[in-house]
């Protein structure tokens, strides 16, 4: 996977220790919660924070070995390796990023309204289609309709379960 | 033989027209789901879960959705096996070790053997893993029925310990993915005080986090991202079966019979203890070559490679189910997804359910004889037309997939809140996977954080917190000091091999 040729964008070392912090850093905000919630005995027994509050602290525990454990010189070469390539990333956010889009399409963003799963899908599918997978757009129309209409028949019709929907199906009636 | 009652009983209620037809969709689905990269045994069934929210109404529904849901899970266990042969890709985890031999035998031109191989391996594993539950899982219940609270925390303690003790992963980062998943659970509304915890004030963080969103990105979001890594492009080999070819190919495996007596018995004992599937496999195939006569063929094409790995997943995968049906305590991540789902029709897996739904229980058990003999026809039958499936390029089949795992985490709480989570889980999990961080016990973790608090929190109420409550009997004593072994298994073996040398 990564060859010699493919230049790394990141090391495992560098994306091992930032893991390390942030879980370190969500135990520690966990045992703060829980603290202030109550970490100790009350009268009926224990407190809401009990538990969660060692959860917190093993938490943090693992996460300092962790971070320790990324340093340390025998692991030097574990950590030297490359943790994603450039050419891998560019793939991977080729598809996160359309994703994210697709998500923000589905059920709007602040105060700007969705546009319902049905037509969000259908624009996805296409774009995917069309930029990632080069197809002409006879068939990443056919695909890209195709799709949402089948979902909807499964979902809203055959199995009852509805789904978001837009200003489209509010237009031809369907909401 | 109350057993062979109860199980004929079993078949009496599984054996309606209805439930077959469920068993054979179930099947279908799961081996499309396990041919599909992306959608894998976990979060296809926590995808399909919700619409099965109605069925579980009724007691006649929960075994009907239990079955439909548990083939799913076969079929998975069998589409594995398909891409693993053809295209050298495991459909999932489990099916790695399957590629070792499997794909070098289909570039040999002998695709149909290793099939037929595999489909026949995964079942028999199955069926002893099966027979297994039935003769076991009411003694098993039966002896559970004297736990208490301290008992379950210290079975559970078990549980997690051996995660620790048993993955190859660094024991640290296992520990701090379950202590993750431990964090996620106690999000939310605090049953016993009633007071918030962890939600910031943040109203969508009041439900709390549900397992079903995170499996379907840890698994779904992130199988897919890993995937693509490897680009947009299947190569595969041709795959036809012929009836002539399974039947030849049958006749061949008994001569391994050693091999898959020997890789049953360690998918059920890893199946039992939450192993799982996927290291069982590979520690089939391990001892397999170590053992086997034809050890130093393996890797280029040795029909003993396909079986060994084949049947220790599929009996660890069915077994699995064990601890989950007595114990409340799945043994896999899929295992966990059936329990979440026993939960949210209302049944409360443990040794009670083998007192109380008999109908349910038995009638699972049965379906799970009937559901593997169905699923060897199937897959049989059908592998053409899985394999075509795979010949739909990636970028079609990407953004589909994509679609339904968002319509899967909407459909849970139909919140889009959830969705977002689900592409968070989907970068976790592509992260935590390179770093070797496990998901399964953050899973695992995340579903049994509230019933594992519970038991703590009774425990030491019955205490009055004082740690001896989990010493205070010979039964809890003995657990817990289990759990403590398999906690630091790694440091005492070294320190036993130390000693061995000097």
């Amino acid at each position: 996977m990564n060859n010699a040729s493919e230049k790394s964008a990141v090391r495992v070392r560098t994306v091992d220790i930032a893991t390390a912090v942030i879980i370190f850093s969500l135990g520690a905000i966990v045992c703060w919660d829980s603290y202030r919630l109550g970490a100790g005995w009350a009268t009926d027994g224990p407190e809401s924070g009990y538990f969660p509050f060692y959860i917190g602290l093993i938490l943090c525990a693992a996460s300092v070995i962790n971070f320790v454990n990324a340093l340390r010189v025998e692991n030097q070469a574990d950590g030297d390796a490359s943790f994603v390539s450039i050419a891998s990333l560019k793939m991977v956010c080729s598809v996160l990023i359309p994703t994210i889009i697709y998500v923000a399409l589905i059920g709007g963003v602040g105060p700007i309204p969705g546009l319902g799963i049905y037509v969000a899908s259908a624009i996805f599918v296409a774009m995917f289609m069309r930029w990632l997978g080069k197809y002409r757009w006879p068939l990443t129309l056919a695909v890209s309709v195709s799709v949402p209409i089948v979902f909807f028949l499964m979902f809203e019709i055959w199995f009852n379960v509805p789904l978001p929907k837009g200003p489209l199906e509010a237009m031809i009636g369907l909401d | 033989m109350d057993e062979l009652n109860s199980l004929m009983h079993g078949f009496s209620v599984a054996l309606t027209p209805m439930n077959l037809g469920f068993m054979l969709v179930g099947i279908l689905l799961g081996v499309l789901i396990g041919v599909l990269p992306g959608l894998g045994g976990a979060n296809g069934v926590a995808i399909l879960l919700p619409l099965t929210f109605a069925m579980g109404s009724t007691p006649e529904g929960q075994v009907s959705a239990i079955i439909l849901l548990s083939c799913i899970y076969w079929g998975a266990l069998f589409g594995g096996a398909i891409t693993s042969i053809l295209f050298n890709i495991p459909g999932e985890p489990w099916s790695v070790a399957t590629t070792f031999d499997g794909y070098p035998m289909a570039q040999q031109g002998k695709a149909g053997e290793a099939l037929a191989a595999a489909f026949t391996s995964s079942f028999i594993g199955a069926f002893v893993a099966v027979v297994m539950i039935t003769f076991l899982a009411p003694s098993v219940a039966k002896f559970a029925l004297r736990f208490g609270p301290p008992e379950f925390f210290a079975v559970y303690l078990l549980t997690f310990c051996s995660f620790v003790g048993m993955t190859k992963s660094p024991p640290m980062k296992t520990v701090a993915a379950m202590m993750l998943g431990f964090a996620l659970a106690t999000v939310g509304l605090d049953t016993v005080t009633g007071q918030l915890r962890l939600t910031f004030g943040f109203t969508d963080m009041m439900k709390g986090f549900d397992f079903l969103i995170a499996v379907i990105g840890l698994f779904g979001i992130g199988e897919i991202l890993l995937t693509l890594e490897e680009g947009l492009h299947f190569k595969g080999e041709q795959g036809k079966m012929r009836m002539k070819v399974v039947l030849e190919t049958w006749k061949e495996l008994p001569k391994y019979w050693k091999t898959s007596i020997r890789s049953s018995l360690i998918g059920c004992w890893m199946g039992i203890t939450p192993g799982g599937a996927t290291p069982a496999s590979f520690m089939g195939y391990g001892v397999a070559k170590r053992f086997s006569p034809n050890g130093k063929n393996f890797g280029k094409g040795e029909i003993e490679g396909v079986i060994a790995p084949e049947t220790a997943a599929h009996a660890a995968g069915t077994s699995a189910l064990l601890p989950m049906l007595t114990l409340g305590i799945p043994g896999s991540p899929t295992a966990a997804v059936l329990l979440g789902g026993l939960l949210i029709w209302g049944l409360q897996p443990g040794p009670l359910l083998f007192e109380e739904k008999k109908d349910f229980v038995w009638g699972l058990i049965a379906s799970m004889y009937l559901g593997n003999i169905a699923g060897l026809i199937v897959v049989l039958t059908t592998v053409p037309l899985f394999a075509s499936i795979l010949r739909i390029p990636f970028s079609i089949i990407a953004p589909v997939i994509l679609v339904i795992c968002a319509i899967g985490a909407f459909t849970v709480h139909s919140s889009m809140f959830d969705v977002w989570l689900m592409l968070l889980f989907g970068v976790v999990g592509y992260v935590f996977k390179k770093l070797d961080y496990p998901l399964a016990p953050m899973v695992l973790a995340l579903v049994l954080g509230d019933r594992a608090e519970d038991a703590f929190r009774q425990s030491m109420l019955a205490s009055q917190g004082s740690m001896t409550v989990f010493f205070s009997n010979s039964l809890v004593g003995t657990i817990t000091t289990l759990a403590l072994l398999m906690l630091f298994w790694t440091p005492l073996s070294a320190v036993i091999g130390r000693l061995r040398k000097a």
